[in-house]
């Protein structure tokens, strides 16, 4: 009777954490979507006039703004994250790993506000000065994004490459290959599917960062021509406007956030189906 | 490996030549009868300071296969590994002595060690199948060392394969994934692999240790018929298996060399009395 109590009771705090998702998205969806149909899907994703007050809502720039600065992020944080996994994992002793490897995750634990901070005192004026333009620009929120996106990656190629069997390391090594060959062609094989995962998760982490961009981004309506070119993403979209929007412009904020919904909920799929894929592998052999 | 050298190949390459020829083993080292094709000298090694191999003289001769036997934690193990360097993946190893490979030092710094790991190969007591396809798993080794083209490699997996009597049982299925083979078939895959190489001395670690006596006939037959190519090593915990397939072995006990001698000898008349207990069985 009591055990029964105990598993009821277990059961429902394990799905309050479901039904916040599922209130969330289906407040999201309620109040974002009819605006949606009534712009009509394809001019609210590709038209680029957003001008809330005359009531034409186009999101287009800020998606061109978000895939750009998730991509320059994902340039920055994938070659060194990677690079500080291999690190972390191939070539440094067990001493510096101690020092490695908690250092790139307390990177996670700054709140992001600093980490605009410092893009607009310290990177956005070297960028203007050095290359040009405005400074506050898709290079300058790749480059935040890109460090913040750090420790999502690199903890979890750690992982990755822990998880492959040390053996396999020796067994190269035993077979006359120098260490850069067997991590090149033995570890960061067999580590891939982790790769990917962790390089997704990462991206996540990039395209839903809003206040570090709202600082260093510019936020301009313009679709980016350059990457000194200012942007706006659509978080930062949401984030700007929601203080005085109303009526059909609030809609069209919670539109933007559908939008923005969709891509992660995309991004975060192929994830789940590339890590699944690794597991399904692992059972077979 | 002996060619004569060319007349525009130096000296150097001459007296290298030269060396090889030579047999460098004094007779009462090799009874066999052969040259050494390795020589340990004064070999010491330790772990995070603690020793585990004591003052080792021994050579290894060409052509031969060398048995060790002795009891667990004996230094066999750290003793073949130290003959490619695997021990330096440790970073607690330490060592004293040489090791001499073709009479060149090869702990010291001019040896690339990558080469000494193709010259010297090793056969783990678990096969280590990597996630590939067979034909990947034994054509890795080649390509890491710079062999390309299709036709090469193809000719470099059927030859190793047959070397280790598998080339039967798999040669329609080298698109498969080698973790896929059975136990012994993957440890005479991983026998194989090293072939591939084309070694000069080849190091077995326990190979038989875990694989049925038919497995292990088939690995003994192959060890026999590579004889006349390599040096064989072989470390193993079955007496039996150290009477049937070498020419000479060798007793190791806590780190240290107690005797070495033709099987026969060794197993039959042996001069060291630990050596009598341990292969009538009274200890080990």
């Amino acid at each position: 009777m009591k055990e029964k109590a105990i598993h009821v009771v277990l059961m429902l705090l394990a799905f309050s954490a479901i039904a916040a998702l599922a209130v969330i998205t289906a407040f999201i969806f309620k109040e974002g979507v009819p605006i949606i149909a009534k712009v009509g899907i394809k001019d609210f994703i590709f038209s680029s006039d957003w001008y809330p007050l005359e009531g034409q809502f186009g999101i287009f720039p800020m998606i061109v703004g978000s895939l750009a600065v998730t991509a320059g992020a994902m340039v920055l944080g994938v070659v060194l994250g990677l690079a500080c996994a291999v690190v972390l994992t191939q070539f440094c002793p067990q001493g510096m790993v101690a020092v490695i490897k908690p250092s790139v995750e307390l990177l996670a634990g700054i709140p992001s506000v600093v980490y605009g901070f410092l893009g607009v005192v310290i990177l956005v004026p070297l960028i203007r000065d050095y290359l040009g333009g405005p400074g506050l620009s898709v290079l300058a929120s790749s480059i935040v994004l890109g460090v913040m996106a750090l420790p999502t990656i690199t903890s979890i190629s750690v992982d990755a490459f822990q998880a492959v069997p040390r053996s396999y390391r020796e067994g190269s090594i035993a077979l006359g290959a120098t260490e850069w060959q067997t991590t090149h062609r033995v570890i960061l094989k067999a580590a891939r599917s982790g790769i990917v995962a962790a390089i997704i998760l990462g991206m996540g982490r990039a395209i839903g960062e809003t206040m570090a961009v709202i600082m260093v981004a510019g936020n301009t309506l313009d679709v980016p021509h350059s990457l000194l070119d200012p942007v706006r993403t659509l978080t930062s979209n949401i984030a700007l406007e929601m203080g005085y929007s109303a009526g059909d412009h609030r809609q069209a904020l919670f539109a933007t956030g559908v939008i923005l919904f969709v891509i992660i909920m995309i991004l975060n799929s192929i994830a789940l189906t590339v890590s699944r894929r690794r597991v399904r592998k692992g059972a077979a052999r | 490996m002996t060619q004569v050298p060319s007349s525009n190949g130096g000296v150097e390459q001459a007296a290298e030549w030269l060396m090889r020829r030579q047999p460098a083993a004094p007779a009462a080292y090799c009874p066999v009868d052969r040259p050494a094709k390795m020589r340990i000298e004064d070999f010491g090694a330790a772990f995070d300071g603690t020793e585990v191999l004591r003052r080792l003289n021994l050579e290894i001769c060409a052509c031969e296969r060398l048995a060790i036997i002795g009891p667990a934690s004996g230094g066999k193990t750290t003793f073949l590994r130290s003959l490619n360097r695997l021990n330096d993946l440790n970073p607690g190893f330490s060592k004293t002595g040489r090791i001499l490979l073709d009479g060149k030092d090869i702990y010291d710094r001019a040896m690339d060690v990558a080469v000494l790991r193709r010259r010297v190969g090793m056969v783990y007591a678990v096969p280590i199948p990597l996630p590939w396809t067979i034909y990947e798993n034994i054509a890795y080794g080649p390509r890491m060392a710079g062999v390309a083209g299709r036709g090469r490699l193809d000719a470099i997996v059927e030859g190793a394969l047959k070397s280790a009597f598998l080339w039967d049982e798999v040669k329609d299925r080298l698109a498969d994934l080698a973790t896929n083979l059975s136990g012994g078939q993957q440890q005479r895959m991983c026998v194989a692999r090293v072939l591939a190489l084309e070694p000069e001395v080849l190091l077995l670690d326990e190979p038989c240790s875990g694989l049925d006596p038919i497995s292990t006939a088939k690995i003994e037959d192959a060890l026999l018929e590579l004889k006349s190519k390599y040096s064989i090593v072989l470390v193993t915990n079955n007496t039996k298996q150290a009477a049937r397939a070498s020419d000479r072995t060798a007793f190791f006990l806590m780190g240290e060399l107690v005797e070495v001698g033709p099987t026969s000898q060794v197993f039959t008349n042996p001069t060291h009395h630990r050596t009598a207990d341990y292969i009538t069985g009274h200890f080990g």
